[in-house]
This record gives structure tokens, sequence and C-alpha cells, in this order.
């Protein structure tokens, strides 16, 4: 490692400049929505389906890092951006298939459910589209 | 009164979010007269709450609620004022775009609140 790149890790990359600040915009919607729903569910019917209600709050738990991943910049924060998106992808996709598989297993809908439906679908374009972003911000500090 | 209201202020939002999304179409930031806009939007959502607010007061009960109306409520507040200052942070088009998306998500939350109050 240079010192140039101890320098721009001194004043962090910056991840929400550009479409970096639409994804925080769009984490952060999904933070208030996945956690507020999670804590009202857990708190007042959590016997009807537990699963379902914990899932939410994990991917509130996970949508809430990485908002603050992105808000704080620099590189290893850009590293546990990725593996948390990457996470995130994963836990769209596995739960999304398992409810279309299983949805006796879900009494009632999580916020990754049918690969977030209720919600545009953005739980699953989000993170694709915030792992693209990632990598390009890393090229880009490359490149300068 | 309150589904009138939900009605405006939703399109109040659609109106918003295509406003700005031609101005980051045409690659500009957000301009003094897109924070008017942002304002009166917020305007209709505050007024929005107050009245949600005073309707729960005098004793009516939303179909799905109380408590997941009023975060509705505050959430539909929160939302537009919240993406004005990301596009404050951001001078570019994608500031833009950001408010764009937060009179979307403004839309999406008047059509739960309408179905959450009951029609």
């Amino acid at each position: 490692m240079t010192s140039g790149a101890d320098e721009m890790e001194a004043t962090r990359t910056r991840l929400i400049s550009g479409p970096g600040i639409l994804l925080v915009w769009l984490y952060g919607v999904m933070v208030v929505g996945a956690v507020s729903r999670s804590v009202y569910q857990i708190a007042t019917e959590f016997d009807r389906a537990p699963l379902a209600y914990s899932l939410s709050a994990v991917a509130g738990v996970v949508y809430g890092f990485i908002t603050y991943t992105l808000v704080r910049g620099g590189e290893t924060a850009r590293k546990a951006a990725l593996v948390c998106c990457a996470a995130e992808l994963a836990g769209v996709l596995i739960v999304g298939t398992w409810t279309l598989l299983e949805p006796s297993a879900f009494p009632d809908a999580t916020v990754w459910s049918k690969y977030g439906m209720g919600y545009v679908f953005i739980p699953v374009l989000l993170p694709v589209s915030a792992l693209y972003w990632l990598r390009k911000a890393r090229t880009e500090q490359q490149v300068d | 009164m309150l589904d009138a209201l939900t009605l405006a202020t939703g399109v109040a939002a659609l109106l918003l979010a295509a406003w700005c999304g031609w101005a980051a179409y045409r690659d500009q930031p957000t301009k003094d007269w897109h924070f008017i806009g942002m304002a009166v939007v917020s305007v209709l959502a505050l007024v929005q709450l107050v009245i949600g607010i005073v309707q729960l007061a005098r004793g009516e009960k939303p179909e799905q609620g109380t408590t997941i109306f009023v975060a509705y409520l505050l959430g539909a507040f929160a939302c537009i004022p919240a993406a004005g200052f990301m596009s404050l942070a951001e001078r570019t088009r994608w500031g833009s775009v950001t408010v764009a998306a937060g009179g979307v998500v403004l839309a999406v939350l008047e059509v739960r609140l309408y179905d959450i109050w009951g029609g």
C-alpha cells in the first residue's frame, strides 16, 4: 500500500456521491419499513408467524448496517457493505424461493416474501444495484 | 375528508416525482422551484397527519389498527423532507432522482394509508 492509498483511506472514499445518494435513500426507506414493521409485529402478534417476523427483523438489521457503512464511507466500509449486500441478495433469493415452495411456513408475509413483491421488488433490485455501485466505486478510486 | 386528502397528497407526490424525474433526465440538480414543490407536498402530508390525529381523537378507528395508521402518517410526513435534505447534499442529477424516488415512495405510502384507514 502506497502513501497515496493511505491518504485516500484518511479522506475515506465517498460512497454516497452520485448514484450512491439514491442507494442510501432507498436503503433508509427499507430500514424504516423493515424495522418498524418487525418491531410492531413481534411486539403484538409474534406467535402467529415467528419465522416471518424474525426474518423481517434480520432484514431490517442488515439494511441498517448497509446504510451506515454507505454513509460512513472508506475502503473497509465498502468491503463490509459488499459482503452485506451479497448476504442480502442471498437472503432475498433464499427466502423468496422458500416462500414460493412452502407458503405454509409463512402464515404472514416478510419483507423478502416472493422476492420482495410487496415492496415493488425493491428488496431484490437494491442489492444488485448496490453491488454494482460498490464495485464501480473501487474501480474509480484506482483510476484516480 | 381524510380520503380526499390522501388522494390529493398521493397525486401531488406523483407530480413531484415526475417533475424531479424530468430535472434528472435533463441532468439538473433540484432548484428553488423544486424545493417549493417539496414544501407544498410536505404541507399536504402535515395537514394529513394533523387531520388523521384529530379523527383518532374524535374516536374513529382505522380498520387496520391505530399504531400502524399513526406510523404511516409519520412516515408520510417525513418522507419528502428527508429526500429534500439529501438532494441538498448531492447537487447533481442524482439529488433529483432521489427526490423523485421519494415522491414514488410517498405515493405508495398514501395507497397503504388509504387501505389502513379502510377506504
